[in-house]
């Protein structure tokens, strides 16, 4: 099967945040996420923030809700499992938190060592009170999008987009 | 040996609390803010997610540019989200000061002995990270200089506070982080507004 193009769905997804009001964008470096950052970079309203660590994105979306401001973090789903104690803000405060997590470790996988955190994400994430919205196929990603931003910035939830490697495409070694 | 009486330190070097947004971290950091400020509406006070208060400042700082804030957390906590450092003077807000304010110990766990009572140099990291100003006190003489660090040094600020090991400020504060979410969020909108 063939993989989307990569930076038509993330003008798609970057779009989509942009028209609401998104200022901020956390992230941590992965292939899925380089367009997205690569536009928020240049565009003008846009702000990004290199990670040390995926944690770090969760408290800073909290902060800036906290002065009305919208943000979001991307991450590979390795990442995830860096997350949970922070997430607390989201099931504890109900900050609205939106992170856009870029799968590895699951469909056609051909690494041993993603597998493991690949596998939680889902689990760990639904333990925190994060709502996940899956997105296996080009044409679920707009509407998922679409769910994702009213849930977390109108529906006051934390919420992943989770981008599966059935729709990425699988990184091949 | 610092000379510091933690409850003497913020009272001091932050006399203008309101000033301020403010966040703090868990444990005895934010026992001493919600003394400060009364458990004010600019503070919003952390009982878990330790670690987080370097990263939920710096979210605040650049969602708020216009905005002097502060984060304010103990040596145990900083040491646990240490990278945000790096992050912080990746950014390079102007409108950011991180307090540590390290008695060298776990005491909200029974006083265990943390880094800071070993080896490790707060100064010596968060100039590695970037930070352009930094500051070290540990006698109540440098309050002045600390009081002036926190609005005039050039920003992103880190001030290293080492104090002794008398307890924080006795304060109850409010746990409720999505009650105190609202509150946060609610006062600093409405005053937005006024401008």
């Amino acid at each position: 099967m063939r993989a989307p193009d990569r930076k038509v769905w993330s003008k798609l997804v970057f779009d989509k945040l942009v028209d609401a009001d998104v200022s901020l964008f956390s992230y941590v470096p992965d292939f899925g996420n380089t367009d997205i950052i690569k536009m928020a970079d240049e565009h003008n309203e846009t702000q990004t923030v290199l990670l040390t660590s995926e944690e770090e994105g969760i408290a800073i979306c909290a902060g800036a809700d906290l002065v009305g401001q919208r943000s979001v973090v991307c991450m590979q789903s390795s990442g995830v499992g860096n997350c949970p104690n922070y997430l607390s803000l989201v099931k504890g405060g109900r900050f609205p938190i939106l992170m856009i997590v870029t799968m590895r470790g699951d469909y056609g996988e051909e690494n041993h060592w993603q597998y493991p955190m690949g596998q939680a994400v889902a689990p760990i994430l639904e333990a925190m009170g994060v709502l996940v919205i899956q997105v296996d196929r080009e044409d679920e990603l707009e509407h998922a999008t679409e769910a994702a931003i009213s849930a977390a910035y109108t529906g006051g939830q934390g919420v992943a987009l989770v981008l599966s490697q059935k729709f990425l495409g699988a990184k091949a070694f | 040996m610092s000379t510091i009486n933690r409850t003497d330190l913020l009272p001091n070097i932050v006399p203008k609390p309101n000033d301020f947004l403010i966040i703090s971290g868990l444990a005895g950091a934010s026992k001493d803010t919600a003394g400060l400020t009364d458990d004010g509406s600019n503070l919003f006070t952390m009982a878990g997610a330790m670690g987080s208060t370097v990263a939920m400042g710096l979210g605040v700082a650049l969602a708020a540019p216009k905005q002097a804030v502060l984060s304010v957390s103990g040596d145990g906590e900083l040491m646990m989200g240490i990278g945000s450092l790096a992050t912080v003077a990746s950014m390079m807000p102007v409108n950011y000061t991180i307090i540590c304010i390290d008695n060298g110990m776990h005491a909200e766990t029974g006083g265990q002995l943390g880094h800071t009572s070993r080896r490790t140099n707060l100064a010596v990291m968060a100039d590695g990270a970037g930070i352009p100003s930094i500051l070290e006190i540990d006698s109540p003489n440098q309050f002045l200089e600390a009081t002036s660090f926190i609005t005039d040094a050039p920003g992103p600020r880190f001030l290293w506070a080492r104090v002794n090991t008398d307890p924080p400020t006795a304060y109850k504060r409010d746990f409720n982080l999505a009650v105190r979410r609202q509150i946060f969020r609610t006062a600093f909108l409405e005053d937005k507004k006024i401008d």
